[in-house]
């Protein structure tokens, strides 16, 4: 795992590197510093000359300088290095999902796979910040300080030999004790988030069956108890400050007496004053370092996750890819369906699709009816390749999907999907989405066969409009239209629309198919629809039933044959007989 | 996302932290106190060791050149007893005071948590319908989490260094003047170094801020529509335009952490650097025998000198903690601000007095009673004359010359009247933004008419309270928002002392029963993420069910089965007829073959009713409603 994620470092090895180097080194000053700072105390209790106090100054301001350079390359070392690591992370994943095909998209939810590449790489990002300064400055600042304590205090310095056990003892069982709460509050309080979000959604419906008191008091119970977890946690890490307090206080207590006494009793042989307020602050040095070393590994532990999440996607193979010597020509836009099965996963009980054979030739416009749960749109999702048959043959033109390159294949092939998206940019941009070098006639035709041109034009701004995310700022009919516009600017052989004229009054609808025939008698049209007058006039419907093919036939024939097709179609025209045409 | 929306709401207002303190004592009246006199003590205590090491190198200073411990013994024992004293009361003190901290931020969260949510649920839907819901709920998250750091972290640690930098102040210049005003000196470089650097990194935080909001907003949304860019090869140009936001992100992030970790060895390295500078002064000071100013009277000496450094470094320290806890304390106050402006939010107004009750009806006269009848009626009080009058709750609805607009100065409903009897079915018909969903939002009076009279069984609306109102109408709603739990639990909440009995029932009349039995674990399937393991049908189905089980006199469909294929609308019909007779039922689709059997029909045009009528008078009429109904038959 971490193997893959620091794939991701590359460019920014060099930075990562260099971090610690410059760590390494501004802590080394550090710890020199109140070396020389004791030896100045121990010149100036000598009475000395000020030229050697300046001498001193001297030295010591040199050495601040070093260090601050060494500290400020550091800063920005890792700066660079941790960003650039995030910027690679993200980038990895950014690109190994526009490779993902429809069957791992599935597989991952949308708002996990947009944490994944927000929060978790920030998570990651952190810890690898920690690692590359901290992880390397702690432990470096503890055995520095550690062997300078030793030099400067000799044998005064045993105290740490017995206060580092306890200090790291304390620090052990507080994480020991905070971290499985912890672990568990995170989850209870995501859960919390997610249902005040669930009630800011659903407002409307807690009102309307007046449950305001309900949910408080729903949410009153999970917060308690968010609150008492949360409590717990904090009361034991709360330990935290307390204990390196008693250390530092004893290394005080320690120093101060015993070290007086060295002091005197040796006549300053031993151990001079100086020593004493060097001694106290590598204590603090020593301490502080320990308690950033439990804090790293806390951060790391809690990034772990983050860290896992991160490389499943990493770890994710692209189930569909273009083959080696693809085919770039789409011949003509015949379909044929040889004894196709199909299911979602290997572990999926029923088969989505089974036995399907199905001829269509070139320029014929078929409709396809069916009840929800039907798989009508996995039938149709085989012919772009989509998703990958489980068992038998779908062919282009007369070529096996799986020979053609993906790009050419799905360029020829134009869906426009059910749960259909416009992106943020103008009605330009988002056409453009189907052919970038389209012209502004080319895109004004297009819609004109979608009856978006209308619309769009009465717009104050016309085509450069700017479209809202997720098309938030056009309705739902004129969503549909300008997204069947965005498909038929590819020039497909075929074209194949699921369910996408649902919210499209049926006036409309008709004229948009009277277009396509008048406009594209060569393009093979494909009709996923609910209205039977969407489909009536096509060459052939085909009615899906539970994944099979229950009948194929011409609108009369259906109606006279099939009793799925005349439920269908009596269930919207039961009144409609009534009417005298 | 969340955090771009962030930065576009406005800046914290005054007087925050004065309301976060307010606030938190209100909450603690006597464990704050506790915990600041803690914080105080606790941190005077730290700063003082330089007195008592002053005192003690003095010891050493007079007899360390004799070696004769035991006479010195006595002096530095005893306050070094002292001082081990000092530091045990101050251990237990900073116990106490970590300990109380603990509950007290996780309980002021808790309880800011509830009001926020308490507050929210009074809100009118307008609020809902005018905020974006991502920014609520980053109020939620960021925000408050923002809070936590203030609470638990900077306002203690910012009063511990108050604290801590006026004693050693107090301190040094109990030791010297001259040495005082060069550290004051020294710091005042130092504030204004932070104030540099801190500068530069707030700049480039906001736009690295800015930049998270930017890409962030881009994945997401590229997410949302992967599907899309894989039908439309999209992929190349997504990767292109994703890796310049990344690189832009990159750029702002990289200034931004650089300067932040920059100031940590700016301060620290100046701290040693006035160390310095005070050791040659103190030094030239002790070998010039220059003149000591001080509150003590205390010469020069090395007794002086030694712990002055040592605070120096004190005062150098807690200066640096005050400038890393800025960031962190402007966040918090921001959270705290939106914090307080959503509680602030004034709530839904309800001056209504009539109420439903329980009725039983004996020689016609309708009395009120405690037990479910399954008969219900308004209880109208007459503040006139004190008496009070029932009113059978029927589902009569009734619309005079009403007008409305979502804001003043646009009108989207005019003079729209229409009469609802009980169990009638009315039907409304027309395009998006006819103004269909507006009149049923007048009914339960999610929003308030402009003009005009709306009554219910003969009662204005206004005078009926809000929650009586909604009791007495059950909505389906296009969108169907699910909750998390069981499907049982989801239907129960149309009526939450429901038996299993009466919810499967309901279930069954909205023929959800079917679906519901085939789901791997039945009526207990959990559902979570708003039901995302169900077809956006099978939510409809259920939302029928769980407004079925509430039984209330009128129904209002908006769109209810604009999801659920013809085929099984047909096979469901019967359960619905069911379920619509007896009932008021007002029918919003878009579909006209699920308005077909309507009552009445209201096509609506630009929030005017253009026709009325049933479907037979409408297609005699020959007016929109038949162009609308025959349009798909005009090419055959």
């Amino acid at each position: 795992m971490i193997k893959k994620l620091l794939g991701s470092v590359r460019e920014y090895k060099g930075v990562s590197i260099k971090t610690p180097i410059f760590v390494s080194l501004e802590v080394v000053m550090e710890c020199l510093i109140p070396f020389v700072i004791a030896r100045l105390i121990n010149e100036i209790q000598a009475g000395c000359e000020f030229s050697v106090i300046a001498g001193y100054g001297g030295v010591l301001v040199l050495m601040a300088a070093v260090s601050l350079t060494f500290g400020t390359l550091a800063g920005r070392t890792c700066a660079t290095a941790s960003c650039g690591f995030a910027k690679n992370l993200r980038h990895d994943i950014f690109y190994r999902i526009q490779d993902f095909s429809f069957e791992n998209i599935d597989r991952f939810s949308t708002s996990s796979l947009v944490t994944r590449l927000t929060t978790d790489v920030t998570n990651v990002q952190m810890a690898f910040m920690m690692i590359i300064r901290m992880a390397i400055r702690c432990p470096f600042m503890l055995i520095f300080s550690f062997i300078m304590a030793f030099v400067m205090g000799g044998k005064m310095a045993w105290i740490f030999v017995i206060l580092l056990p306890v200090m790291g003892f304390g620090l052990f069982l507080i994480i020991k004790n905070a971290m499985p709460i912890f672990k568990r509050v995170f989850k209870k309080y995501d859960k919390l988030n997610e249902s005040i979000q669930e009630n800011v959604k659903g407002m409307r419906v807690v009102k309307s069956f007046v449950r305001e008191e309900y949910e408080q008091k729903k949410f009153a119970g999970a917060a308690g108890d968010v609150c008492r977890d949360f409590t717990k946690a904090e009361k034991i890490l709360a330990f935290n400050g307390p204990l390196m307090q008693f250390c530092l206080y004893s290394v005080m207590i320690f120093v101060l007496s015993f070290g007086s006494y060295v002091v005197i009793s040796s006549t300053g042989a031993d151990l001079q004053v100086g020593q004493l307020s060097a001694l106290l602050t590598y204590s603090f040095q020593i301490l502080n370092s320990l308690m950033m070393v439990s804090m790293i590994f806390v951060m790391i532990t809690m990034s772990a996750e983050s860290a896992r999440r991160i490389v499943e996607v990493l770890d994710e193979e692209s189930s569909l890819s273009s083959p080696e010597n693809p085919i770039h020509e789409v011949k003509d836009g015949s379909v044929d369906f040889d004894g196709v099965s199909f299911r979602y996963s290997s572990k999926s009980e029923k088969p989505a699709l089974s036995d399907i054979d199905l001829h269509i030739s070139s320029g014929e416009t078929i409709g396809i009816i069916g009840g929800t749960g039907s798989s009508k749109s996995s039938l149709i999702q085989l012919i772009s390749r989509l998703y990958d048959a489980s068992e038998g043959t779908v062919k282009v033109g007369g070529i096996d999907v799986r020979n053609y390159d993906l790009e050419s294949l799905r360029n020829q092939v134009a869906v426009v999907l059910q749960k259909n998206v416009l992106f943020s940019g103008t009605v330009k941009e988002n056409l453009r989405w189907g052919n970038k070098e389209a012209t502004d006639e080319e895109m004004k035709e297009a819609c004109k066969i979608a009856c978006a041109d209308e619309f769009v034009s009465a717009f104050p701004e016309g085509y450069d409009t700017y479209i809202e995310q997720g098309g938030a700022n056009v309705s739902g009919g004129q969503k549909q239209r300008l997204c069947i516009a965005r498909a038929l600017l590819k020039k497909p052989k075929i074209l194949i629309l699921d369910d996408s004229t649902s919210a499209v009054d049926t006036r409309t609808d008709a004229i948009i198919r009277s277009g396509f025939k008048k406009f594209m008698p060569n393009t093979t049209k494909i009709i996923i629809a609910q209205r039977t007058s969407s489909v009536q006039d096509a060459d052939r419907i085909i009615v899906m039933d539970g994944g099979k093919i229950n009948a194929v036939g011409t609108h009369d024939e259906l109606l006279r044959k099939n009793e799925i097709y005349r439920e269908v179609y009596t269930s919207q025209n039961k009144a409609g007989s009534e009417v005298d045409e | 996302m969340e955090k771009n929306a962030q930065m576009k709401r406005p800046p914290a207002k005054k007087g925050v932290v004065r309301r976060i303190l307010k606030t938190v004592f209100r909450f603690y009246p006597v464990r704050m106190p506790i915990v600041i006199i803690c914080i105080i003590f606790s941190a005077a205590v730290s700063s003082i060791p330089s007195v008592f090491m002053q005192k003690i190198i003095g010891v050493i200073e007079t007899s360390w050149s004799s070696g004769d411990w035991s006479s010195a013994a006595e002096q530095i024992l005893s306050t070094v007893a002292i001082l081990a004293g000092l530091y045990v009361l101050s251990l237990i003190s900073a116990v106490i005071f970590n300990q109380i901290m603990a509950t007290i931020t996780q309980g002021t969260l808790m309880k800011l948590r509830e009001k926020m949510f308490n507050g929210m649920q009074k809100l009118p839907i307008k609020y809902f319908d005018t905020h974006n819901h991502g920014d609520i709920m980053s109020t939620y998250t960021n925000d408050i989490d923002a809070l936590r750091q203030v609470i638990s972290q900077s306002l203690p640690q910012l009063l511990s260094v108050g604290i801590v930098v006026t004693t050693v102040l107090g301190i040094m210049l109990y030791f010297s003047l001259w040495l005082t005003l060069i550290v004051l000196a020294g710091t005042a470089v130092m504030i204004l170094l932070t104030k540099k650097i801190g500068g530069g990194s707030a700049k480039y935080f906001m736009k690295q801020q800015k930049a998270i909001g930017k890409e962030e907003g881009y994945i997401e949304e590229i997410m949302n529509g992967q599907k899309v860019v894989k039908v439309f090869c999209h992929e190349e140009e997504c990767k292109e335009q994703f890796d310049s936001l990344n690189n832009r992100l990159f750029e702002d992030s990289r200034r931004a952490n650089s300067y932040s970790n920059i100031l940590g060895p700016v301060l620290g390295n100046m701290g040693n650097v006035l160390y310095v500078i005070i050791a040659l002064a103190g030094g030239l000071f002790l070998l010039t025998g220059a003149e000591n100013v001080s509150i003590s009277g205390l010469a020069f000496s090395i007794s002086v000198t030694v712990p002055f450094l040592n605070m120096t470094k004190m005062f150098a320290g807690n200066i640096g903690q005050v400038s890393f806890e800025i960031n962190s304390v402007v966040m918090g106050l921001a959270g705290a601000g939106r914090v307080f402006e959503l509680m602030d939010q004034t709530p839904e107004t309800d001056e209504g007095y009539v109420t439903l009750v329980n009725a039983r009806e004996e020689n016609g006269v309708i009395t009120e009673c405690s037990e479910r009848t399954g008969m219900w009626a308004w209880k109208h009080p007459h503040s006139e004359d004190g008496s009070v009058t029932y009113t059978r709750l029927t589902g009569d609805v009734r619309l005079f010359d009403v007008d409305f607009g979502y804001n003043e100065n646009k009108t989207v409903l005019h003079n729209v009247t229409l009469y609802a009897e009980p169990g009638q079915k009315v039907a409304f018909v027309g395009a998006t933004g006819a103004g269909k969903t507006t009149i049923t939002n007048l009914i339960n009076r999610f929003y308030d008419i402009a003009d005009g009279k709306i009554r219910y069984d003969g009662i204005n609306i206004n005078k009926i309270k809000k929650a009586d109102l909604r009791r007495s109408l059950g909505i389906v709603l296009q969108d169907t928002n699910l909750f998390t739990g069981t499907v049982m639990d989801n239907i129960r909440y149309g009526k939450l002392d429901a038996s299993d009995d009466e919810c499967i029932k309901a279930a069954k009349l909205a023929g959800a029963d079917d679906f519901i039995t085939r789901l791997p674990e039945g009526y207990n399937t959990m559902l979570s993420g708003n039901g995302s393991n169900l077809s956006q049908g099978q939510r409809q189905l259920l939302a029928i069910a769980r407004a079925a089980v509430a039984d209330p006199p009128v129904m209002i469909l908006d769109e209810a089965t604009s999801s659920i294929d013809t085929r099984t609308e047909a096979i469901v019909q019967r359960g619905m007829d069911a379920l619509m007779k007896g009932r008021t039922v007002f029918v919003i689709a878009h579909r006209l073959s699920t308005v077909k059997n309507s009552d009445v029909i209201m096509v609506l045009e630009q929030g005017r009713i253009i026709e009325r009528g049933s479907h037979d008078k409408l297609i005699e009429e020959k007016g929109q409603y038949y162009s609308l109904y025959t349009g798909a038959f005009e090419l055959e």
